[in-house]
């Protein structure tokens, strides 16, 4: 697995519950070295870094199908990283969250390497029902790449939802989770999205921050699941009823992430009061 | 009745159902000059008149249909004549003189690869092949051809097997040839699954869908796929990665084979076939498993180093 993984990653590694070939590849292609490499490379970050603080890990199902929705947070892909590393080293024993990945970026060499090897495929219905039909757990922004635009300012809210996943989940009949991620706007506090620079790189846009670059600020990061919802169905129902059930979840996500907006104001005002006393 | 049976992989389907306990009528133009003891050989070309002749005069119940081409053996002009021309005479011929059963072994390429297409394919999808890699185009039309004969000839039993590419100790096939060298040229930064299943598991295919006689277009493949660096590595060999622009430049000469443009996305992306409906279907379990099929290529056909 290389010299650089962490026993934990290693012990962790060997729980997942995917069944890999005697070369560590699973028939998805998921590679057993590049998850060891790339969950190296997160771990410090999760846990020094963003000193990421899962709360509701337990309402994740332990193994079988699943999907895991919630709002983007942070220009750049943070926040998926963060989920997916959550899911790893804070649940036990640990799952591999796969995303759905913006289509460029399986054109773009290694990017398209990385992301297939450690289970990221792009974002494809197809690719979604298997991976659910074969009792994994998806990781889903129904925000879409709008979300991931989302300016500083508008860091605790919710731009419009694709409706795509809740017929996805009545079709597969597989349970959503919803989660809220805090910290992401303020760790990437963007003030400019540049289709310009964007297309340089072939991506939609380049986050610009007051500092320039995109480069994350060492900003405690939240994530919290909430109870699974299950919606009776079979995915085909009208666009009202589905709207109706979007909403839903939608809802479900602002209240975890209004709650977490007072809940880190309140640890920023006490922090604030401590230093204003000479405690800390 | 076995089409293109002196290739490699219709010997080993021809030893099969011999085994089982079928009499063999063979058609091929080249020749199979040890066949056994019940294998009828007849070396004429499926598309010529004695070819209907041995349909009049040994009424096949069922025809097994291999003899088709890729890229890589022949020229345009002929792949056409032999792909369509063949399987529009096979099944022509079939219906006239009263065949059962016509199994037309075709490729899973014929689903295409590229960045925005299903890791693993299912019947129902389009050829996006005829697209990304024209020069696939007349197998592609030869397969949904053979497909026409579900509601053109009713009265006949008809099953469009998808096969993916096949790896083992015969060597043969369009996998085996591209990894045959000491060094395999990549795209860098692009590393793709490759699916492949063994000769003899083409064989138990094939024996699977005449006892089951299932109608209906599947896709057949054998164990998991693999990386194509594993693949390379685990074959004795060594990957050699370019970058695109390089690779492309580099093309027909160094050594590379002469691909045409449109077989760069099938080293780039990957074409991964979804067979579980045939194993339902057919009762199919693969026999040889992916680490085996690459031993026995690497036995047969060894690097040797200085």
């Amino acid at each position: 697995m290389g010299p650089f993984t962490s026993r934990e990653v290693r012990d962790r590694i060997a729980r997942l519950e995917i069944p890999f070939n005697a070369f560590g590849f699973d028939p998805y292609g998921v590679s057993k070295s590049y998850l060891a490499q790339t969950f190296s490379i997160a771990e410090p970050f999760f846990k020094h870094y963003f000193s990421v603080k899962v709360r509701g890990a337990e309402n994740v199902p332990a193994r079988g199908r699943g999907m895991l929705v919630g709002n983007h947070s942070g220009g750049v892909a943070i926040d998926g990283a963060m989920v997916i590393a959550s899911m790893f080293f804070a649940k036990d024993p640990p799952r591999l969250a796969q995303g759905m990945v913006e289509k460029f970026m399986n054109k773009v060499p290694f990017m398209s390497l990385l992301s297939n090897k450690t289970g990221q495929f792009t974002g494809l219905p197809e690719h979604a029902i298997r991976l659910l039909e074969d009792e994994r757990l998806l990781m889903v922004f129904p925000e879409g790449s709008k979300g991931t635009a989302k300016l500083y300012k508008d860091r605790y809210s919710l731009v419009r939802f694709g409706t795509g996943f809740v017929r996805l989940a009545m079709r597969t009949k597989s349970p959503i989770i919803p989660f809220a991620f805090l910290g992401g706007g303020a760790a990437i506090p963007t003030i400019y999205n540049s289709v310009a620079l964007g297309k340089l790189f072939g991506a939609p846009y380049v986050p610009i921050t007051p500092y320039g670059v995109a480069l994350p600020l060492p900003v405690k990061l939240e994530v919290e699941y909430g109870q699974p919802i299950m919606f009776e169905g079979t995915g085909a129902e009208s666009d009202e009823i589905i709207g109706g059930y979007v909403e839903q979840v939608r809802t479900r996500i602002a209240e975890m992430m209004e709650s977490g907006r007072l809940r880190r104001e309140s640890d920023a005002n006490a922090t604030i009061r401590a230093f204003q006393r000479g405690d800390a | 009745m076995i089409t293109g049976i002196s290739g490699s992989t219709g010997r080993v389907v021809a030893m099969r159902l011999l085994e089982a306990g079928h009499e063999i009528i063979g058609i091929d133009k080249r020749s199979w000059a040890d066949a056994p003891d019940g294998v009828e050989m007849h070396r004429v070309d499926i598309r010529s008149r004695p070819a209907e002749d041995v349909f009049r005069k040994t009424q096949p119940e069922v025809v097994v249909h291999m003899a088709t081409v890729t890229h890589l053996l022949a020229r345009s002009e002929d792949r056409y004549r032999i792909n369509l021309g063949g399987t529009r005479a096979v099944f022509e011929h079939s219906k006239q003189y009263g065949v059962k059963h016509v199994i037309f072994v075709g490729r899973h390429t014929y689903y295409g690869a590229g960045p925005d297409t299903p890791l693993y394919h299912s019947e129902d999808e389009p050829p996006m092949a005829v697209t990304t890699f024209p020069e696939l185009s007349d197998l592609v039309a030869a397969d949904l051809y053979a497909g026409t004969a579900l509601w053109r000839m009713p009265e006949m039993t008809t099953t469009v097997l998808r096969m993916c590419y096949t790896l083992g100790h015969s060597g043969q096939g369009t996998l085996a040839s591209f990894v045959r060298g000491p060094r395999v040229p990549m795209i860098l930064g692009f590393d793709p699954l490759y699916q492949f299943m063994h000769d003899s598991d083409v064989a138990l295919a094939i024996e699977c869908t005449l006892k089951s006689r299932v109608r209906g277009v599947y896709n057949v493949a054998g164990p998991q796929p693999v990386p194509l660096t594993l693949l390379i590595k685990t074959t004795g060999r060594t990957p050699t990665p370019l970058p695109e622009f390089i690779f492309r430049a580099a093309l027909g000469r160094f050594g590379l084979p002469k691909l045409p443009p449109g077989a760069l996305a099938h080293i780039k992306y990957p074409v991964v076939i979804d067979d579980r409906s045939f194993r339902a279907a057919a009762g199919y379990v693969h026999r040889v498993d992916e680490i085996e099929c690459m031993r026995q290529y690497r036995q047969a056909f060894p690097i040797l180093r200085d």
